[in-house]
């Protein structure tokens, strides 16, 4: 896992490695400053009991050897930040440019296993988190336990007995802080979960206002969302409680230290007569102390934090590590023939484990510039078998041959750009119409993308809007109605030019009238296309060249609109509950 | 190319923070004194080490002038018993103020998690349309954020290190006035740097802040639309845009980060500095014998310098720490901001005063009833005379001259006049666009009229309460919307006291039961964040099984099934029909088919109803209602 994370550094490595560099020289003189100030003061004092005169060289000597030494630690100090903030954000940067590359590479196979929102989530709070974590690590968790040991070293320098108070303060805080933190931790585990789910369900609420409002429900909604909260509260509370036990724990620790200083070191001082410890060591002491604690406690956030985003960083490396299901083959081949399709035997399951065939003994010829139809009820597997065309996902038995090619043989992109599908839910994204057609031909002309829109019975309603194909498409085709969207999605995927153009169901929100015209377009102008068309209804389909019906995943009849009137008793079916009214009055 | 939807940042008003803490000291008035009494206490517990410091070095200086230890040792001692009272008072002090902050902060979140919720579900519709669902869902993760790490630890540090400022102030004035000076020199260098770095760092952590909801928003999209980028090869491009997004993310965190990050090690080794200048004025000072200025009247001498030395290391972190939580107040604020416009937001405004009662028949007089008898009546009282009527419900709809628009500029529905008697089957055809929803949602008042009346068995919906009136309708819409829970749950949402076997019985009327028996746990499987491990057209199935249960007299059926496959629908058409029986119904399909059998179609064309008539009726005619019909066969 850190393995994989850390191929993201790149080239941040300098950053990363000269942040800690630093960090470490700052502690050094820091942890030096008490020290040497003890130390004038001593000899200054010494000086003045001997009545000397030497007391203000001293003090200058001393005083611009500290000066120079704070003005380096805050050198380094602010070199150690900007590296940290360049290595830290770089680091985040590389992070999510991988992941998003990594997803692009992605089949819809890889897809369907992660869910969008679980993407969404890795590519933004998981990144933030190991970003965090990293920021900690190359700054923080160095400084923190350099600082505890330096510290304690220059402490032990100064009196080997009264560090002895150290020996007894540091391990009663270390295991004060691991009881808080070891009864904390799976407290705020359990509640960020609990904390998800009170926001999933604000979600749902915004989502499902129309239901709420509509069964008048708002109540039964507050209530839930009421005890929802109170849960949440009262296990945040329980967390936050415990580790507000910190900060007394804390102020215990360093008082527990000035005391045993001020007692022990006051005996000490007085006894040998400055011997062993000067006076002024006592407020060196009482400094590296603070220095020592203050580190520990530092350690111990480090530690939560690094360990809460674990989790993170696992899901993380879970996306980068995916080998995407369908890759390129060695010697691929990059020219597509013609638009004939054969499936031979084709057999389909979505997942090794899923334990039905989503297609099974699937037998079909389609020529190149023929017109297929595709019916069949809700799961009879319609979307499953156009999804093999353009090598979306792979056959499990059998093959699916385009041109008279296998497609496992093609190259992705050139395949991809001679099947065109729109998919059932399609979408269109923000920026210009202008922009969005362009996915399907990123140099097409103004002229050829109005030609194209009028085929698609979609440059009446564009250019009905005040800026006509510059109109801003909000995030979601929230601006345009269902019907104008799947007309827009339809111009996008013949804008490529394809020899073969799938129709996902993708006139369902379009009039029958609109749906027809559409139909006549193609039939006019672009013959050498291979069309196939999957529909509800069954005006869109009756007068292809073929229509096949689906049902349970298997091939149940193929043949023209007459033939299948006669041979197909679920065609029948269809059809007769969707024509009843109008033959009765004709 | 994109531009993401930004989080709406309302103007800041003057103010929030008064509010803020206004509202805290209202509500935990008592928690809060305890609080600032429990801070004071430790603020004197951690700042009085520096004056024992003082009185143990003066001691040590008697002794070591001749006395010895045995001389002090009592005073000593007596003087370290205070000290432990005072820290044990601070201990206590700190333990109880921590856990009441940890308590009032969860309680104030919690209230203010639920007062936003209660506020946010009474607000119109109108408001779910004009905001983004990822702006209103961030009132409750990040703006409540804000506001936990504001009251949580920004307030009482704050407070702590403010009063302890004032506290060491003191303590310096009571040792030498000369080397206050010192460290007052020093602390407003640090204002002056926490001003100069620090102002610029909220700067550039808002602008942070706005890069992140770009990126956000561009990750949140392309990940919507992955398959359609794969489909279309737009990887490499996508991935152009990213980086751009990317990059400029990283610039602006980058910025922001390294000014948060620089302030610390400023402030410290301006802490340093300040702790070197102090030995080295005060080893000045008493080396010259000057004479000090103290409120003590203590001479200048080391046992003068050595606790300032502790002091000013105190002094300086209490200075940064205060500094560190500007950010946090600047984002806090922001956050606040945003939560105060949500809690200001207007109610759906409710003046009706009819109101739905059980009922029963009483020598033909209607007349109100408290247990449920299956009848229900409309209560109208009459402010005039203060007299009380009672309208059987029935479900008579009449729309009469009605003209509306989502924006005043632009009408979506012109004159519309419809009448629906009890038990009949409205339809409603047309293109995407032409109001048919609309209608529907004005019935139920989701919106309301511009002009015109819709009156509902006689009564003028407006006088209705909203409540009342929602309840007699069942609504079944084409965006199935099923809540985290159970099945049966779902199922039950439309009538909160029905009987497990009633909610059985509305899922077999909606031909549910089927498939919901076959799944892995029945009734009782769990649907998660809107049934995704359901198909479109089973999620539509319950949800008709969900308006079953609620046994309305109205229903409205927005393109009920339109997910469901023509073979199905045919099955499910039985139950749909049982369902309708009896009860008056508004369908909108685009399906023709499922129209077909209503008692009055009605063809919308941009806002306006342009043919009526059964549908042999407007077969005959041969109108736009034949054309939509045939319409496959008209072309060739």
């Amino acid at each position: 896992m850190i393995k994989t994370l850390a191929k993201s550094i790149r080239e941040y490595k300098t950053s990363s490695i000269l942040t800690p560099l630093f960090v470490s020289l700052e502690v050094v003189i820091e942890c030096l400053i008490p020290w040497l100030t003890a130390k004038m003061v001593s000899a200054v004092s010494a000086e003045v009991e001997k009545g000397g005169e030497g007391g203000l060289g001293i003090i200058v000597r001393f005083g611009l050897l500290l000066v120079l030494l704070a003005a380096l630690s805050l050198t380094f100090g602010v070199l150690s930040g900007h590296f940290c903030a360049i290595a830290s954000c770089g680091f985040a940067k590389n992070l999510r440019h991988d992941l998003y590359v990594s997803v692009q590479g992605f089949s819809f196979s890889n897809m369907d296993k992660f869910s969008t929102s679980g993407l969404v989530t890795r590519l933004t709070t998981d990144v933030t988190n190991v970003q965090m974590a990293y920021m900690m690590l190359i700054r923080t968790a160095v400084r923190c336990p350099f600082m505890l040991v330096f510290a304690l070293i220059m402490a032990i320098g100064i009196s080997p007995k009264m560090s002895l108070a150290f020996a007894v303060i540091i391990p009663a805080l270390a295991l004060g802080l691991f009881f808080i933190i070891r009864n904390a931790h799976p407290i705020f585990k359990s509640v960020f979960k609990k904390y998800d789910r009170l926001n999933e369900s604000v979600q749902e609420n915004v989502h499902g206002i129309r239901v709420v409002k509509a069964y008048v429900r708002e109540e039964h909604e507050q209530k839930k969302f009421a005890d929802a909260s109170e849960e949440v509260t009262a296990d945040f509370t329980r967390a936050e409680k415990l580790l507000a036990l910190n900060s007394p724990l804390m102020q215990f620790c360093f008082n527990a230290v000035m005391l045993m200083v001020c007692f022990f070191g006051t005996q000490l001082v007085v006894k040998t007569n400055q011997a062993e410890l000067a006076i002024p060591e006592i407020s060196a002491l009482l400094t590296y102390g603070a220095q020592i604690l203050m580190s520990l406690m530092m350690v111990s956030m480090i530690i939560v934090t690094v360990v809460m985003s674990g989790a993170s960083a696992a899901r993380i490396a879970e996306v980068l590590n995916e080998q995407s299901a369908i890759v390129n083959p060695p010697h691929a081949i990059k020219e597509v023939a013609d638009g004939s399709i054969i499936f031979n035997n084709v057999n389909f399951r979505y997942s090794e484990k899923a334990g039905k065939n989503a297609l099974s003994d699937i037998n079909l010829y389609i020529a190149s510039g023929e017109t297929v139809g595709i019916i069949g009820g809700t799961g009879a597997g319609k979307t499953s078998l156009i999804q093999l065309i353009s090598r979306l996902y792979d056959v499990s038995g059998g093959s699916v041959m385009v041109g008279g090619v296998d497609v496992r043989e093609y190259d992705l992109e050139a395949l991809r750009n001679e099947v065109s599908v729109v998919l059932q839910k399609n979408v269109l994204f923000s920026g210009t119409i202008k922009e969005n057609l362009r996915w399907g031909d990123p140099d097409a002309t103004d002229e050829e993308m109005v030609r194209i829109c009028r085929l698609a019975q979609a440059h009446e309603f564009v250019s009905s809007f005040p800026k006509g194909y510059d109109t801003y498409i909000e995030q979601g085709g929230t601006n345009v109605s269902g019907g104008q969207k799947q007309r827009l999605c339809i111009a996008r995927a013949l804008l490529k030019k394809p020899k073969i153009l799938i129709l996902d169901d993708s006139t369902s929100a379009v009039d029958t009238k609109t749906d027809a015209l559409i139909r006549k377009a193609f039939a006019e102008e672009i013959p050498d296309t291979t069309k196939i068309i999957i529909a509800q209804r069954v005006a869109s389909v009756e007068h292809a060249d073929k229509i096949v019906v689906m049902d349970g995943g298997r091939i149940e009849s193929v043949g023209t609109h007459e033939e299948l009137l006669r041979k197909s008793p679920i065609y029948r079916e269809v059809y007769e509950s969707q024509t009843q009214g109008v033959s009765e009055n004709e | 190319m994109s531009k993401p939807q930004m989080k709406k940042r309302p103007p800041m008003k003057k103010g929030v923070l008064k509010r803020l803490l206004g509202i805290l000291f209202r509500e935990y008035r008592a928690q809060l004194l305890a609080v600032v009494v429990c801070v004071a206490v430790v603020a004197v517990a951690s700042t009085i080490a520096s004056l024992f410091m003082n009185r143990f070095l003066l001691l040590m200086e008697d002794a070591l002038a001749g006395g010895g230890w045995e001389s002090i040792r009592a005073e000593v001692l007596k003087n370290l018993l205070i000290m432990v009272i005072i820290y044990a008072m601070g201990w206590l002090a700190s333990f109880l103020y921590t856990r009441l902050m940890a308590i009032v902060t969860q309680s104030f979140l919690n209230k203010t998690r639920q007062k936003m919720f209660s506020v946010m579900e009474t607000l119109p519709l109108r408001y779910f349309d004009t905001h983004p669902h990822g702006d209103i869902m961030s009132y409750y993760t990040n703006d409540i954020d804000t506001l936990r790490e504001l009251i949580s630890r920004s307030l009482p540090q704050i407070l702590n290190s403010g009063l302890i400022l004032i506290l060491l102030t003191y303590n310096m004035l009571t040792l030498s006035i000369w080397m206050a000076l010192v460290i007052g020199v020093g602390v407003i260098g640090m204002i002056f740097v926490t001003k100069i770095v620090g102002g610029n760092s909220a700067k550039f952590f808002l602008k942070q802040q706005k890069s992140i909801a770009k990126t956000e928003g561009f990750i949140e999209e392309m990940m919507h639309g992955q398959k359609v980028v794969k489909v279309f090869c737009h990887e490499e491009a996508g991935e152009k845009d990213f980086d751009a997004v990317n990059d400029q993310l990283c610039r602006d965190a980058t910025s922001a980060n390294r000014f948060a990050n620089i302030l610390m090690p400023i402030m410290g080794n301006i802490g340093n500095i300040l702790y070197v200048l102090i030995a080295f004025v005060g080893g000045l000072l008493v080396m010259l014998g000057a004479p000090n200025l103290s409120l003590s009247g203590q001479a200048m001498t080391f046992a003068v310098v050595l606790p300032f030395l502790g002091i000013a290391r105190q002094f300086t972190n209490n200075v940064s720490q205060v500094s560190q939580q500007m950010n946090a107040i600047v984002m806090a604020m922001a956050g606040a901001n945003r939560v105060f416009e949500l809690l200001d937001q207007k109610p759906e405004v409710d003046e009706g005063y009819v109101t739905l009662v059980n009922a029963k028949e009483v020598d033909g007089e209607i007349v109100e009833s408290r247990e449920r008898t299956g009848m229900w009546a409309w209560k109208h009282p009459h402010s005039a005379d203060g007299s009380v009527t009672y309208t059987k419900l029935a479900g008579d709809v009449r729309i009469e001259n009605m003209d509306f628009g989502y924006v005043p500029e632009k009408l979506v529905l012109r004159d519309i006049t419809l009448y629906a008697e009890p038990g009949q089957k409205v339809a409603f055809v047309g293109a995407t666009g032409a109001g048919k929803t609309t209608i529907t949602n004005l019935i139920n008042r989701f919106y309301d009229i511009d002009d015109g009346k819709i009156r509902y068995d006689g009564i003028n919906i407006n006088k209705i309460k909203k409540a009342d009136l929602r309840r007699s309708l069942g609504v079944v819409l084409q965006d199935t919307n099923l809540f985290t829970g159970t099945v049966m749950e779902n199922i039950r949402y439309g009538k909160l006291n029905a009987t497990d076997e009633e909610c059985i019985a509305a899922a077999k009327l909606a031909h549910a039961d089927d498939f919901i028996t076959r799944l892995p746990e029945g009734y009782n499987t769990m649907l998660t964040a809107n049934g995704t491990n359901l198909s479109q057209g089973q999620r539509q199935l319950i949800s008709i099984a969900r308006a079953a249960v609620a046994d309305p007299p109205v229903m409205i059926l927005d393109e009920a099934t339109s997910s469901i496959d023509t073979r199905t629908e045919a099955l499910v058409q039985k139950g749909m029909d049982a369902l309708m029986k009896g009860r008056t119904v508004f369908v909108i399909a685009h399906r023709l088919s499922t129209v077909r059998n209503s008692d009055v179609i009605m063809v919308l064309e941009q806002g306006r109803i342009i043919e009526r008539g059964s549908h042999e009726k407007l077969i005959e005619e041969k109108g736009k209602y034949y054309q939509l019909y045939t319409g496959a066969f008209e072309l060739e």
